[in-house]
């Protein structure tokens, strides 16, 4: 699990750019994620998280520019590295994104079934080990459709770290719960965090959980990181956009155009 | 006017396009197909899906196809009283040409659409990207099965319908209409050739990769929700079905 202090920074990226029909999403983008931090980065909706997000793992790739995780660039993988290479990585998805032909066992078992040798005893271990870690109990023989939000995002987390991962992505992990579950979801990743000592990438726009987790907060508007910081630091930026954003008020620079 | 030109040129670019994706697609599952792991289990599943859950309409198609096709052609051959032959007819049709479109075309409906639709559903709830999060292809994971079950499975569903509207057939002209049933019989194996069998055959297959894998291929690239699930599906089984009458002509044509 500490293999990952090998490479610094983790995860780079580098001038990266991205367009969507001529809609410029991402514009020369470029952020250093350090073995072991946790970094958040918030935004308003529609601003490119998730895709930022889909890059760092190569499911989108990018028109210009470099993304060197872990030591490799991802720029010029054949299809098989490319599926080795994402053996470093969990990602959790926004609905959780479980596979709804399975139950919530086989979810979990799945990347150990594909990419491991396990017998079906330590398989089976290991999905318990995950859902402890998650604090599920009881659930493995439940479909996802019969599992509330809060539940499928903490089974889609077992899954992601099913493999122990290098690093970890959330996109955006309590969007749709209510407040109180956000938080124990919050807490959940930050236990997981330490627990786990991975490298960790969350994209969300609740600042609650934002502060609660982040060892550094950035901001994504208009393609590009405007602010950077200690959660400290970026509370105090001076950037009007930032402090709109914060306050979640309607009036202000982010609402103007 | 332009803009005519203009969606002409569009509607170009866009079929071009399609017709691209279809044979990357071909290649990209030829090349998962032979790598590690095989997930056998997931393979037989499909197979059950393609091909045993769609006998009842094979069964159905197959028989009354054979039993209308026998109505008519002893109906027609009455006239120059031929009704000997058609034994004949009957089963050069079913053999060669019948059984094997209609089979490709059943199963297109059925499955084909399923294919698209649940891919579809996959790609929108983003079950696709967790599949490569896990480092897992989805080509490897869901195109292969499916296209692996198509090619298996559609030329067992067409032996399996020949048969039945070989029997449907002798149903109507022997039971029905009272010829001859030993010259019936006679008739309808005579002028069979091996190659009436086989070529079918092997057309079956042609149909069930060409159905598999447009409807894999639809749903990978679905768009837009639960409205884009709805194109997938239908497209695929519009395009899966024009695919499968225009290539019977070419096989037909230039390999039997």
């Amino acid at each position: 699990m500490n293999a990952n202090r090998k490479y610094d920074p983790m995860i780079s990226l580098r001038d990266v750019s991205k367009a969507f029909g001529g809609k410029t999403v991402l514009d020369k983008l470029s952020l250093d994620v350090a073995p072991g931090e946790t970094v958040v980065i918030v935004g308003g909706s529609g601003t490119g998280k998730s895709v930022m997000l889909k890059h760092i793992i190569g499911l989108i790739r990018p028109d210009s520019g470099h993304i060197v995780v872990a030591g490799q660039d991802l720029c010029c993988q054949t299809p098989l590295e490319l599926n080795q290479f994402r053996r470093l990585f969990g990602m959790s998805f926004q609905e959780g994104a479980l596979f709804d032909s399975m139950s919530v066992f086989e979810n979990i078992a799945f990347p150990l079934r594909r990419n491991t040798d396990k017998s079906e005893k330590e398989i089976r271990d290991r999905v318990q080990e995950c859902l402890e870690l998650v604090h599920l109990d009881g659930v493995e023989s439940k479909r996802p459709s019969e599992l509330s939000g809060g539940m499928r995002r903490r089974v889609g987390f077992a899954r992601a770290i099913a493999l122990e991962p290098d690093i970890l992505l959330f996109d955006e992990p309590t969007t749709g719960l209510d407040p109180v579950i956000s938080d124990v979801v919050a807490e959940l990743i930050v236990e997981m965090d330490e627990r786990l000592g991975t490298t960790t990438v969350t994209i969300t726009h609740d600042m609650k959980v934002a502060f609660k987790i982040a060892d550094r907060i950035a901001m994504l508007y208009k393609g590009r990181l405007i602010e950077a910081g200690t959660p400290e630091q970026f509370r105090a930026s001076p950037n009007p956009i930032v402090q709109q954003f914060i306050e979640g008020r309607a009036v202000g620079p982010l609402t103007e155009d | 006017m332009i803009g005519l030109f203009e969606r002409f040129g569009n509607l170009m670019l866009s079929t071009f396009e399609e017709i691209g994706r279809w044979w990357q697609m071909l290649f990209r599952t030829a090349f998962w197909s032979v790598r590690r792991p095989f997930e056998f289990g997931e393979w037989l599943r499909q197979m059950v899906r393609v091909g045993v859950d769609s006998i009842p309409v094979v069964t159905l198609t197959a028989m009354f196809t054979g039993m209308v096709l026998a109505l008519q052609t002893f109906n027609g051959f009455q006239r120059v009283h031929a009704e000997n032959f058609v034994g004949s007819v009957v089963a050069l049709s079913m053999l060669r040409e019948l059984s094997p479109v209609l089979v490709g075309l059943m199963v297109t409906g059925r499955v084909g659409s399923s294919m698209a639709a649940e891919i579809g559903t996959m790609r929108v709830t983003e079950q696709i990207d967790a599949l490569e999060s896990l480092a897992t292809n989805p080509i490897h994971y869901l195109f292969v099965p499916r296209v692996i079950a198509g090619i298996t499975m559609l030329p067992l569903l067409t032996l399996f319908g020949n048969a039945l509207g070989l029997y449907g057939g002798r149903l109507v002209t022997v039971n029905l209409l009272h010829a001859n049933p030993v010259l019936y019989d006679q008739n309808t194996y005579q002028f069979l050739e091996m190659n009436d069998l086989t070529s079918g055959l092997i057309k079956a297959a042609v149909f069930g990769l060409i159905l598999s894998l447009t409807g894999c291929t639809k749903g990978y690239y679905t768009t837009g929700g639960a409205e884009g699930v709805g194109r997938a599906t239908t497209d695929s089984v519009v395009m899966s079905s024009l695919i499968i009458l225009l290539s019977d002509f070419f096989l037909t044509k230039f390999l039997f």
